[in-house]
């Protein structure tokens, strides 16, 4: 059924720290790797190694250049750069879910999860033009939609070592910056890091009530403070040095030739 | 938007077709036998036509019948009942008129509120999207309904009610052109909404959320394009949008309304039908392709 559930007895979901998060794509790889070999369609690429490449993808990291604005105390505060992953947020009022015609759109009343069942997809693309994300992308081979499981075949599945029963690109991220967790539960990992650090949904206007939070990134104020004073500065001492004697002549003597 | 022919055509035809079926379910014209036949199978190339080629654009269209079954929460499912109801209940008025001579016109009423509702929920499916703020109003299904009534007008040789149509949807037209421009930004959301940076940002305690802040994409997450940047990030023919919104409005409702005032001639209403027809078409094309999804300020490509 393409109707909401009222409530789901647990909202799993993911917390991305846009403060440690350094942009280096591996929770792409992680996600491509891991979702093209298991649940559903592989996730194809078309003319991978030509001129005009482009694949599906169900989590992509945009960079984005936020600049302060100047005051008088910071006259010219540094630019700083956001990397910004971005994959599906399992929203409570997931509009993905209810324009679907067929009912191969679904959230999981047990766990939040919103899942494709692709199958009874017809691939019309309606669900993609609702989601305000673009977390939705259609699979040009198989021509049906493809989005983020939560890893779904992963965080239940018992023939993984305990530690691997999670979201891949959370496994995999080396900055520790993707976080997995039950947002119902207030005592979750996940719930006390959105509370500690102000995790945003995004565009909440839309009304979608996002399950996913980002934190905020701190000011970089470090860089451009003015007049600092500088510890190791007088042991630091320049190391080159202009050359004396014998090898100050033969300097000048190769200058000469 | 990416305009897709298929839906272009989809859109364009079958609002003809069922804005026909409308005027013939109202006994207008009251024609039977092969004149009511002509109009039958006129309205319904274009309204089957129109569906046929909605179906171009599916991944899958071998599974289409499962789409019948969510009516419940999805106005496509809705579309396909309302078709089906109007497409099956029209041949049986349509069947009485040519073969019997009789009008049964309690069908034939029914027959014209479905096909309005088709009309209509095809425009819902579009109306209730928020993620593309210009078509996220209640104008627009007033600009499906009053377009395909006054197409159906004109085919079904209602010249006085035409006559009055035809302007009354060209007034909706340019309201819907006006209030669309201002759509996006009027949505609230924006860049900062969006990525929780810079300006205005929602996020509480983030520094870089501070008054003032300006976010730009610096980055895209991949070199080449996706279907994202492919399906909603539309933006080949929007500097000639206002010529096109001319050539649309002289098309589908200057002329064919300047046509009629002419004393009557069947050419002259054919000629007022292909303007009318490729004036809906233009029209439609920027519906789609002047149409901004929101996703695109993901990747920096909206003004807002």
């Amino acid at each position: 059924m393409t109707t909401l559930p009222a409530s789901t007895k647990k909202k799993l979901g993911l917390v991305i720290d846009l403060d440690t998060c350094v942009g280096c794509h591996a929770c792409v790889i992680a996600c491509k790797g891991w979702n093209t070999e298991n649940y559903g369609a592989p996730l194809s690429d078309q003319d991978p190694y030509g001129a005009d490449p482009s694949g599906t993808f169900l989590n992509r990291v945009h960079s984005y250049e936020v600049q302060p604005l100047a005051t008088s105390a910071m006259p010219h505060p540094a630019a700083q750069l956001i990397h910004f992953p971005k994959s599906c947020l399992h929203c409570e009022d997931a509009p993905c879910v209810t324009v679907c015609p067929t009912g191969a759109s679904y959230k999981r009343e047990e766990d939040g999860i919103v899942l494709v069942n692709e199958s009874d997809c017809i691939g019309c693309g309606l669900c993609a033009w609702a989601c305000p994300y673009g977390a939705r992308e259609m699979d040009a081979k198989e021509g049906v939609m493809k989005k983020c499981t939560l890893c779904v075949d992963r965080i239940y599945n018992e023939n993984l070592p305990e530690i691997d029963r999670e979201p891949v690109c959370v496994r995999t991220c080396p900055a520790g910056a993707r976080h997995f967790g039950d947002f119902a539960d207030p005592e979750s990992n996940v719930s006390k890091l959105t509370a500690e650090r102000g995790g945003m949904e995004l565009m909440p206007e839309q009304g979608t009530k996002p399950v996913n939070r980002y934190l905020p990134p701190r000011l970089k104020d470090q860089m451009d403070a003015p007049e600092e004073f500088d510890v190791l500065g007088p042991y630091l001492a320049p190391v080159a040095q202009e050359p004396k004697g014998f090898m100050s002549w033969l300097d000048k003597a190769l200058e000469r030739i | 938007m990416h305009p897709a022919p298929s839906v272009i055509v989809f859109t364009t035809l079958s609002g003809l077709g069922f804005g026909l079926l409308f005027f013939l379910g109202l006994g207008m014209p009251a024609a039977t036998g092969f004149t009511a036949f002509v109009f039958f199978a006129m309205a319904y190339i274009l309204a089957v036509g129109g569906l046929m080629a909605s179906t171009f654009h599916l991944g899958h269209p071998e599974r289409a019948l499962k789409a019948f079954s969510q009516w419940r929460s999805s106005w496509l499912s809705r579309e396909a009942w309302a078709a089906v109801a109007a497409l099956v209940v029209m041949a049986a008025f349509g069947a009485g008129t040519v073969f019997m001579g009789a009008r049964f016109s309690a069908l034939g009423l029914a027959g014209a509120a479905f096909s309005l509702a088709v009309v209509y929920t095809t425009s819902m499916i579009y109306a209730q999207l928020k993620t593309i703020p210009r078509w996220n109003t209640r104008l627009t299904p007033v600009l499906f309904l009053s377009l395909s009534l006054a197409g159906g007008a004109l085919l079904a040789g209602q010249t006085s009610f035409a006559l009055i149509l035809l302007p009354l949807a060209g007034v909706v037209q340019v309201l819907w052109w006006m209030q669309g421009d201002k759509a996006l930004g009027a949505s609230g959301t924006n860049m900062a909404t969006a990525t929780g940076l810079g300006n205005g940002a929602a996020g509480g305690n983030g520094a870089t959320g501070a008054t003032g802040a300006t976010v730009r994409a610096f980055e895209a997450p991949h070199t080449g394009t996706n279907y994202l940047l492919r399906e909603f990030v539309h933006v080949v023919g929007r500097k000639h949008a206002q010529k096109l919104r001319v050539i649309a409005f002289g098309l589908a409702y200057a002329l064919p309304v300047l046509l009629l005032l002419l004393p009557f001639s069947h050419a002259l209403a054919g000629v007022a039908v292909l303007c009318h027809v490729a004036g809906v078409a233009v029209s439609r094309w920027l519906f789609f392709a002047e149409a901004e999804h929101v996703v695109g300020l993901y990747y920096g490509k909206r003004a807002a």
